[in-house]
């Protein structure tokens, strides 16, 4: 018999001021640009600051909402601790690049390198707490969060852990912008938040973020939402998704009239959301669309403020004017679908149900 | 349910040998792979030893078909392993049962991005590699070698344990019955990026690496790559497949002790210990052999030895650390250990730790120095990485 999956709480720093959890995206932070970063929370409410001067911006970020989601589910410890990261702590990576390049491989020190390990964030968040379970980082690109959440709906469903942080970070780097602008994969061209999606460029404006959820197999008061299915692909056709996805609600019992709403990852690059608007106008026409990536920016990690607004969502039964994608309206939704893919590969599906 | 999962193929490169029965030769006749450096150049040539796969890209390129200067050396290593396991386990329809892919990886294609980090911004030469950072896009582009579609495709790093992770996530989904089939590993190559981080925390030998003796000087990176298939109980039947042995248990704790170094007492590595006897159901004295993570680093080769003491109560079974011949290849380590593991199981075969001369002070723990025959019926595999990471699997003949 499989236990039930929930989210117990959420904590994010992002483009938005969603470290403020009071709100719900009532006030949207506008941008221009190829790139967009994170608004800084008080990071000295959280963090020492000697400490935090030398900490990578994910790092950081992940204190801050990492402590918010403990805080919520009302925690001090957890059973596993479980990060997705696309690119870890990329900006010391790329420091300690320069700096063996620039110097000869001479006058190196070993800080920036320890930051650059892919797992420092899940590893610096089980030393602060003293977590000595499982802990694990999936490091693969846009699906990197839902390996994560995957992990942990296995563990909880087996009852092998009661609670378990689960997490997406990715900070942004201007050696990654600069290069991913030659090859078409971040903008050139300077876009506006309320232009983005329907820029009618390639390539994507691109973000960074921190986001953290307490999952556990036991449903308390501050419990948001229930995990239901999931699925990851690598590569689908671009005539296959519509297919795959509707095989994987009948597999889960499912059917596009249980949804209340889908929650798209459409992100502004011309050449690949097609994909979405192929869905858009065809299996979900009928079914309210939402969409983040304007508010979040695009990065490895983003789909995990999309997490954060389905949460979001029906923790306060509203949907911000913001995020809406198509003319439907929808008060309260019950069952919302997540689908990501970026550049055509690495596809996800996540079903979350109100509780 | 301490159900094994089977094992039904094995593929591995490292720099003693290009496929498993080139590794297990060289295991056998005491045969190292470690030498001066001499793929990468690097002002450190002449303080540190590696363990270098023989081979260059485009050797490798070649080998496989592909273009060349397509791909990083990392899914190159990796595309190699994955197909040496695919032929062992005789799959030619990778679609026809669920299929998923886990691979391990730290460097990613590193090699290729810190090669052209300026040259990115003066020509278009080699904008391939712009997006192979990703440590995800090695992984990809292993999926397209071998030909994976539509599937659970995802990668792991947390250090030097990311490999064991792999498989033990592998071995999960079988299961649980998310996978009918996995195939599990890890691909790392050498990179100028590790060879600096690693020279930074003053833990690289200069000479050949030492695991457990009292002189060790530090460890000897290494590159290689390994994967084995896992398959669920139901195609092993339905297909008659041979099974090379079985993923018995798995366990993952942390340290949270120090992003770098393990505590002194080793308290991650008994919990990883512990959990991985738990789910196999077997208590220590059933572990035939030990294949250590051994690194012979002065931190983890004291921390490790007092886990093994406190975990098997004095009565440490033979032991050893296989990192004299391969050097430390990070990521891949418990994916080439793996290997070795179950061809200690096949073979009934302990590897020697060489270079051991002189036993650590701390306490009364002897590797074992020459190849022994022994029954083996179950081995037990650790691996250790920064941030705390601590793994073990344990291998067994019967399920």
């Amino acid at each position: 018999m499989k236990l039930e999956v929930y989210i117990n709480s959420i904590g994010s720093v992002s483009v938005q001021k969603t470290f403020d959890d009071s709100g719900f995206l009532d006030e949207v932070v506008d941008y221009e640009g190829t790139s967009v970063k994170a608004v800084d929370p008080t990071y000295r409410d959280y963090i020492p600051p000697a400490a935090a001067r030398r900490m990578a911006k994910g790092l950081k970020m992940s204190a801050v909402s990492s402590h918010n989601a403990l805080k919520e589910a009302g925690l001090d410890n957890v059973d596993a601790i479980i990060v997705g990261t696309g690119l870890g702590c990329l900006g010391e990576s790329e420091k300690f690049v320069r700096d063996l390049l620039d110097n000869d491989e001479q006058y190196l020190t070993p800080t920036r390198f320890i930051q650059s390990s892919h797992n420092t964030v899940a590893g610096s968040i089980a030393l602060d707490m003293g977590c000595k379970g499982y802990n694990f980082t999936y490091v693969h690109s846009n699906i990197s969060f839902e390996s994560s959440l995957w992990d942990a709906k296995l563990q909880l469903e087996n009852n092998e852990a009661e609670n378990i942080l689960v997490g997406a970070v990715d900070e942004l780097v201007e050696h990654h912008v600069t290069t991913h602008q030659f090859i078409d994969h971040i903008k050139k061209e300077p876009v506006s938040r309320e232009q983005v999606l329907r820029s009618g460029t390639k390539g994507i404006v691109f973000g960074e973020g921190s986001h953290f959820f307490v999952l556990s197999n036991q449903k308390q008061d501050t419990t948001y939402s229930r995990l239901i299915a999931m699925g990851i692909y690598n590569t689908l056709k671009k005539e296959e998704v519509s297919d795959t996805i509707l095989v994987f609600l009948h597999t889960n019992g499912l059917t596009l009239e249980d949804l209340d709403g889908v929650i798209l990852g459409i992100n502004g690059d011309v050449d690949f959301d097609t994909i979405y608007q192929d869905l858009a106008n065809g299996i979900f026409q009928t079914i309210p669309q939402f969409v983040y990536k304007h508010l979040s920016g695009e990065y490895d990690t983003a789909s995990g403020f999309g997490f954060w607004m389905a949460n979001k969502i029906f923790k306060t039964g509203k949907v911000p004017e913001v995020i809406r994608w198509n003319d439907i309206k929808v008060s309260q939704p019950k069952r919302l679908l997540l689908y990501n893919q970026y550049r055509g590969k690495n596809h996800s599906l996540v079903v979350l149900e109100k509780c | 349910m301490n159900q094994g999962v089977a094992i039904t193929g094995m593929g591995l490169i490292s720099a003693i040998g290009n496929n498993v029965a080139d590794n297990f030769a060289s295991l056998i006749s005491g045969t190292i792979g470690i030498s001066k450096i001499s793929r990468i150049k690097t002002v450190h040539e002449h303080e540190i030893m590696v363990g270098e796969v023989p081979l260059t890209n485009g050797e490798l390129e070649k080998l496989l078909g592909l273009p060349a200067d397509s791909h990083s050396r990392t899914p190159l290593l990796g595309i190699m392993a994955a197909k040496e396991a695919l032929a062992q386990a005789e799959i030619q329809d990778i679609s026809e049962y669920r299929t998923g892919l886990i691979s391990g990886t730290t460097v990613g294609g590193m090699d290729k991005s810190e090669q052209y980090f300026y040259d990115f911004y003066e020509r278009d030469l080699h904008w391939n590699h712009i997006n192979s950072l990703h440590a995800g896009d090695s992984t990809q582009k292993i999926a397209d070698a071998i030909g994976l579609t539509k599937s659970f495709v995802t990668t792991i790093s947390t250090a030097c344990s990311s490999a064991a992770n792999a498989i033990m996530l592998g071995a999960r989904m079988i299961k649980s019955g998310e996978l009918d089939r996995v195939i599990v590993g890890g691909s790392d190559s050498l990179s100028k990026f590790t060879i600096n981080g690693f020279k930074t925390l003053m833990i690289l030998s200069d000479t050949y690496n030492t695991p457990f003796d009292e002189h060790r000087k530090g460890l000897n990176l290494g590159e290689a790559a390994a994967f084995l298939i896992l398959e669920s109980d139901a195609i092993v039947s339905k297909e008659n497949k041979k099974v090379l042995a079985y993923v018995k248990g798995y366990g993952n704790a942390n340290d949270a002790y120090h992003q770098t170094a393990s505590s002194e007492n080793g308290d991650g590595a008994v919990m990883a210990m512990e959990k991985a006897l738990k789910v196999a159901g077997i208590t220590p004295s059933k572990v035939d052999y030990i294949n250590a993570h051994g690194t012979a680093t002065p931190n983890n080769d004291l921390s490790e030895g007092r886990a093994l003491l406190r975990v098997f109560n004095e009565n440490v079974p033979e032991f050893s650390s296989t990192k004299p011949f391969t050097g430390h290849t990070l990521a891949v380590a418990a994916g080439v250990e793996a290997v070795y593991s179950v061809l200690s199981i096949q073979n009934n075969v302990i590897y020697p730790n060489l270079n051991f001369k002189t036993p650590m002070t701390e306490f009364n723990l002897v590797p074992e120095t020459q190849l022994k025959n022994k029954e083996i019926k179950t081995v037990l595999s650790n691996s250790f990485g920064f941030g705390g990471n601590c793994s073990t699997l344990i291998f067994t003949k019967e399920a």
